[in-house]
């Protein structure tokens, strides 16, 4: 199975990046952008078969290393 | 003093910052390959600057679950000296071992320039040869310099006396100009709660020699030998 990792940076916490994003969408014409926020997707392979033990592990992996809770949160898909 | 300097691919100071502190001991630093899990022996420990694992994922986080930070952790929950520098502070955070992360400047810009920071507290192993609230000047290469705790966590660094430097005009005063990544309360090293962990950003290890235009960094050197003065 396929754990898709998403990691974002959490509320309050500022993210230039999207604000540049946000700047260069506006900048490009699209008037009606409000607050853009830039994560990540972290896409993993894993053996298990079972999805609950697949999202377990997934979980796991995205507390001790793909995201910084200090900083930021995460969801996970098992596909 | 006893120095190990942790060498990660990818970094880049490690040079620099075994002449800073060759220069205060006497001795070169010994140079601990990532892998290495043996620190017996060693007062201090630095983790200098540079791109550890390309900066991978976030920057540190990859160098924080190195074989060797294990090691760094068990030498800090001993009572052992830490010192991060730049990429080493965010290693530092990352693994846990100081509170807070270290965000993407404000500006989005790399900055490479020189800054000023003032002096916190004197009464510290890395800060006593300096006064309180004295000024010097450090440079600064970073691209994740931008400090960031909650408030909570801000609040208790500021209330328990933890923050070791911050970014500051030359002339000592706390102002936005100078405080060029965007820093939480201007914030750019701080120390563990022991005293003995620092994590800062600029590098002071880069002005110790008036050959290469100052020597505005060595105190942090000479503070430090002095205070583990075998």
């Amino acid at each position: 199975m396929k754990a898709i990792v998403t990691v974002m940076p959490k509320p309050g916490v500022l993210d230039p990046q999207g604000k540049a994003i946000g700047r260069a969408l506006a900048h490009l014409g699209f008037t009606d952008v409000g607050e853009v926020r830039a994560g990540k997707v972290i896409e993993v392979e894993l053996a298990s078969s079972d999805p609950d033990a697949a999202r377990r592990t997934a979980e796991a992996m995205a507390e001790k290393l793909l995201a910084n809770t200090v900083i930021e949160r995460f969801s996970v898909e098992i596909a | 003093m006893r120095a190990g300097i942790t060498v990660f691919p990818g970094i880049n100071r490690e040079r620099d910052m075994a002449i800073a502190l060759e220069r205060v001991a006497g001795a070169p630093p010994r140079m601990l390959w990532h892998r290495e899990t043996d620190l017996s022996g060693l007062d201090l420990i630095v983790i200098p600057g540079g791109f550890s694992f390309g900066d991978y994922l976030r920057a540190g986080a990859m160098a924080a679950h190195s074989p060797i930070m294990g090691a760094i952790r068990a030498h800090a929950e001993r009572g052992g000296y830490v010192l991060g520098a730049c990429n080493g502070f965010q290693i530092l955070t990352e693994a846990g071992l100081l509170p807070g992360a270290l965000l993407r400047n404000a500006s989005l810009r790399f900055l490479a320039m020189d800054c000023h920071l003032r002096v916190e507290r004197a009464d510290t192993a890395f800060t006593g040869h300096y006064q309180r609230g004295a000024v010097f000047r450090a440079p600064l290469a970073h691209g994740e310099g931008n400090y960031f705790a909650d408030d909570a966590t801000l609040d208790r660094l500021e209330g328990e006396g933890l923050v070791a430097f911050r970014y500051a005009t030359a002339d000592g005063r706390i102002a936005p100009e100078a405080n060029r990544n965007g820093s939480a309360r201007a914030i750019a090293g701080i120390f563990s709660p022991n005293l003995r962990v620092l994590g800062l950003m600029p590098h002071a290890e880069d002005l110790v020699d008036p050959v290469v235009g100052g020597t505005d960094g060595l105190p942090l050197f000479q503070g430090l030998a002095a205070a583990l003065a075998a």
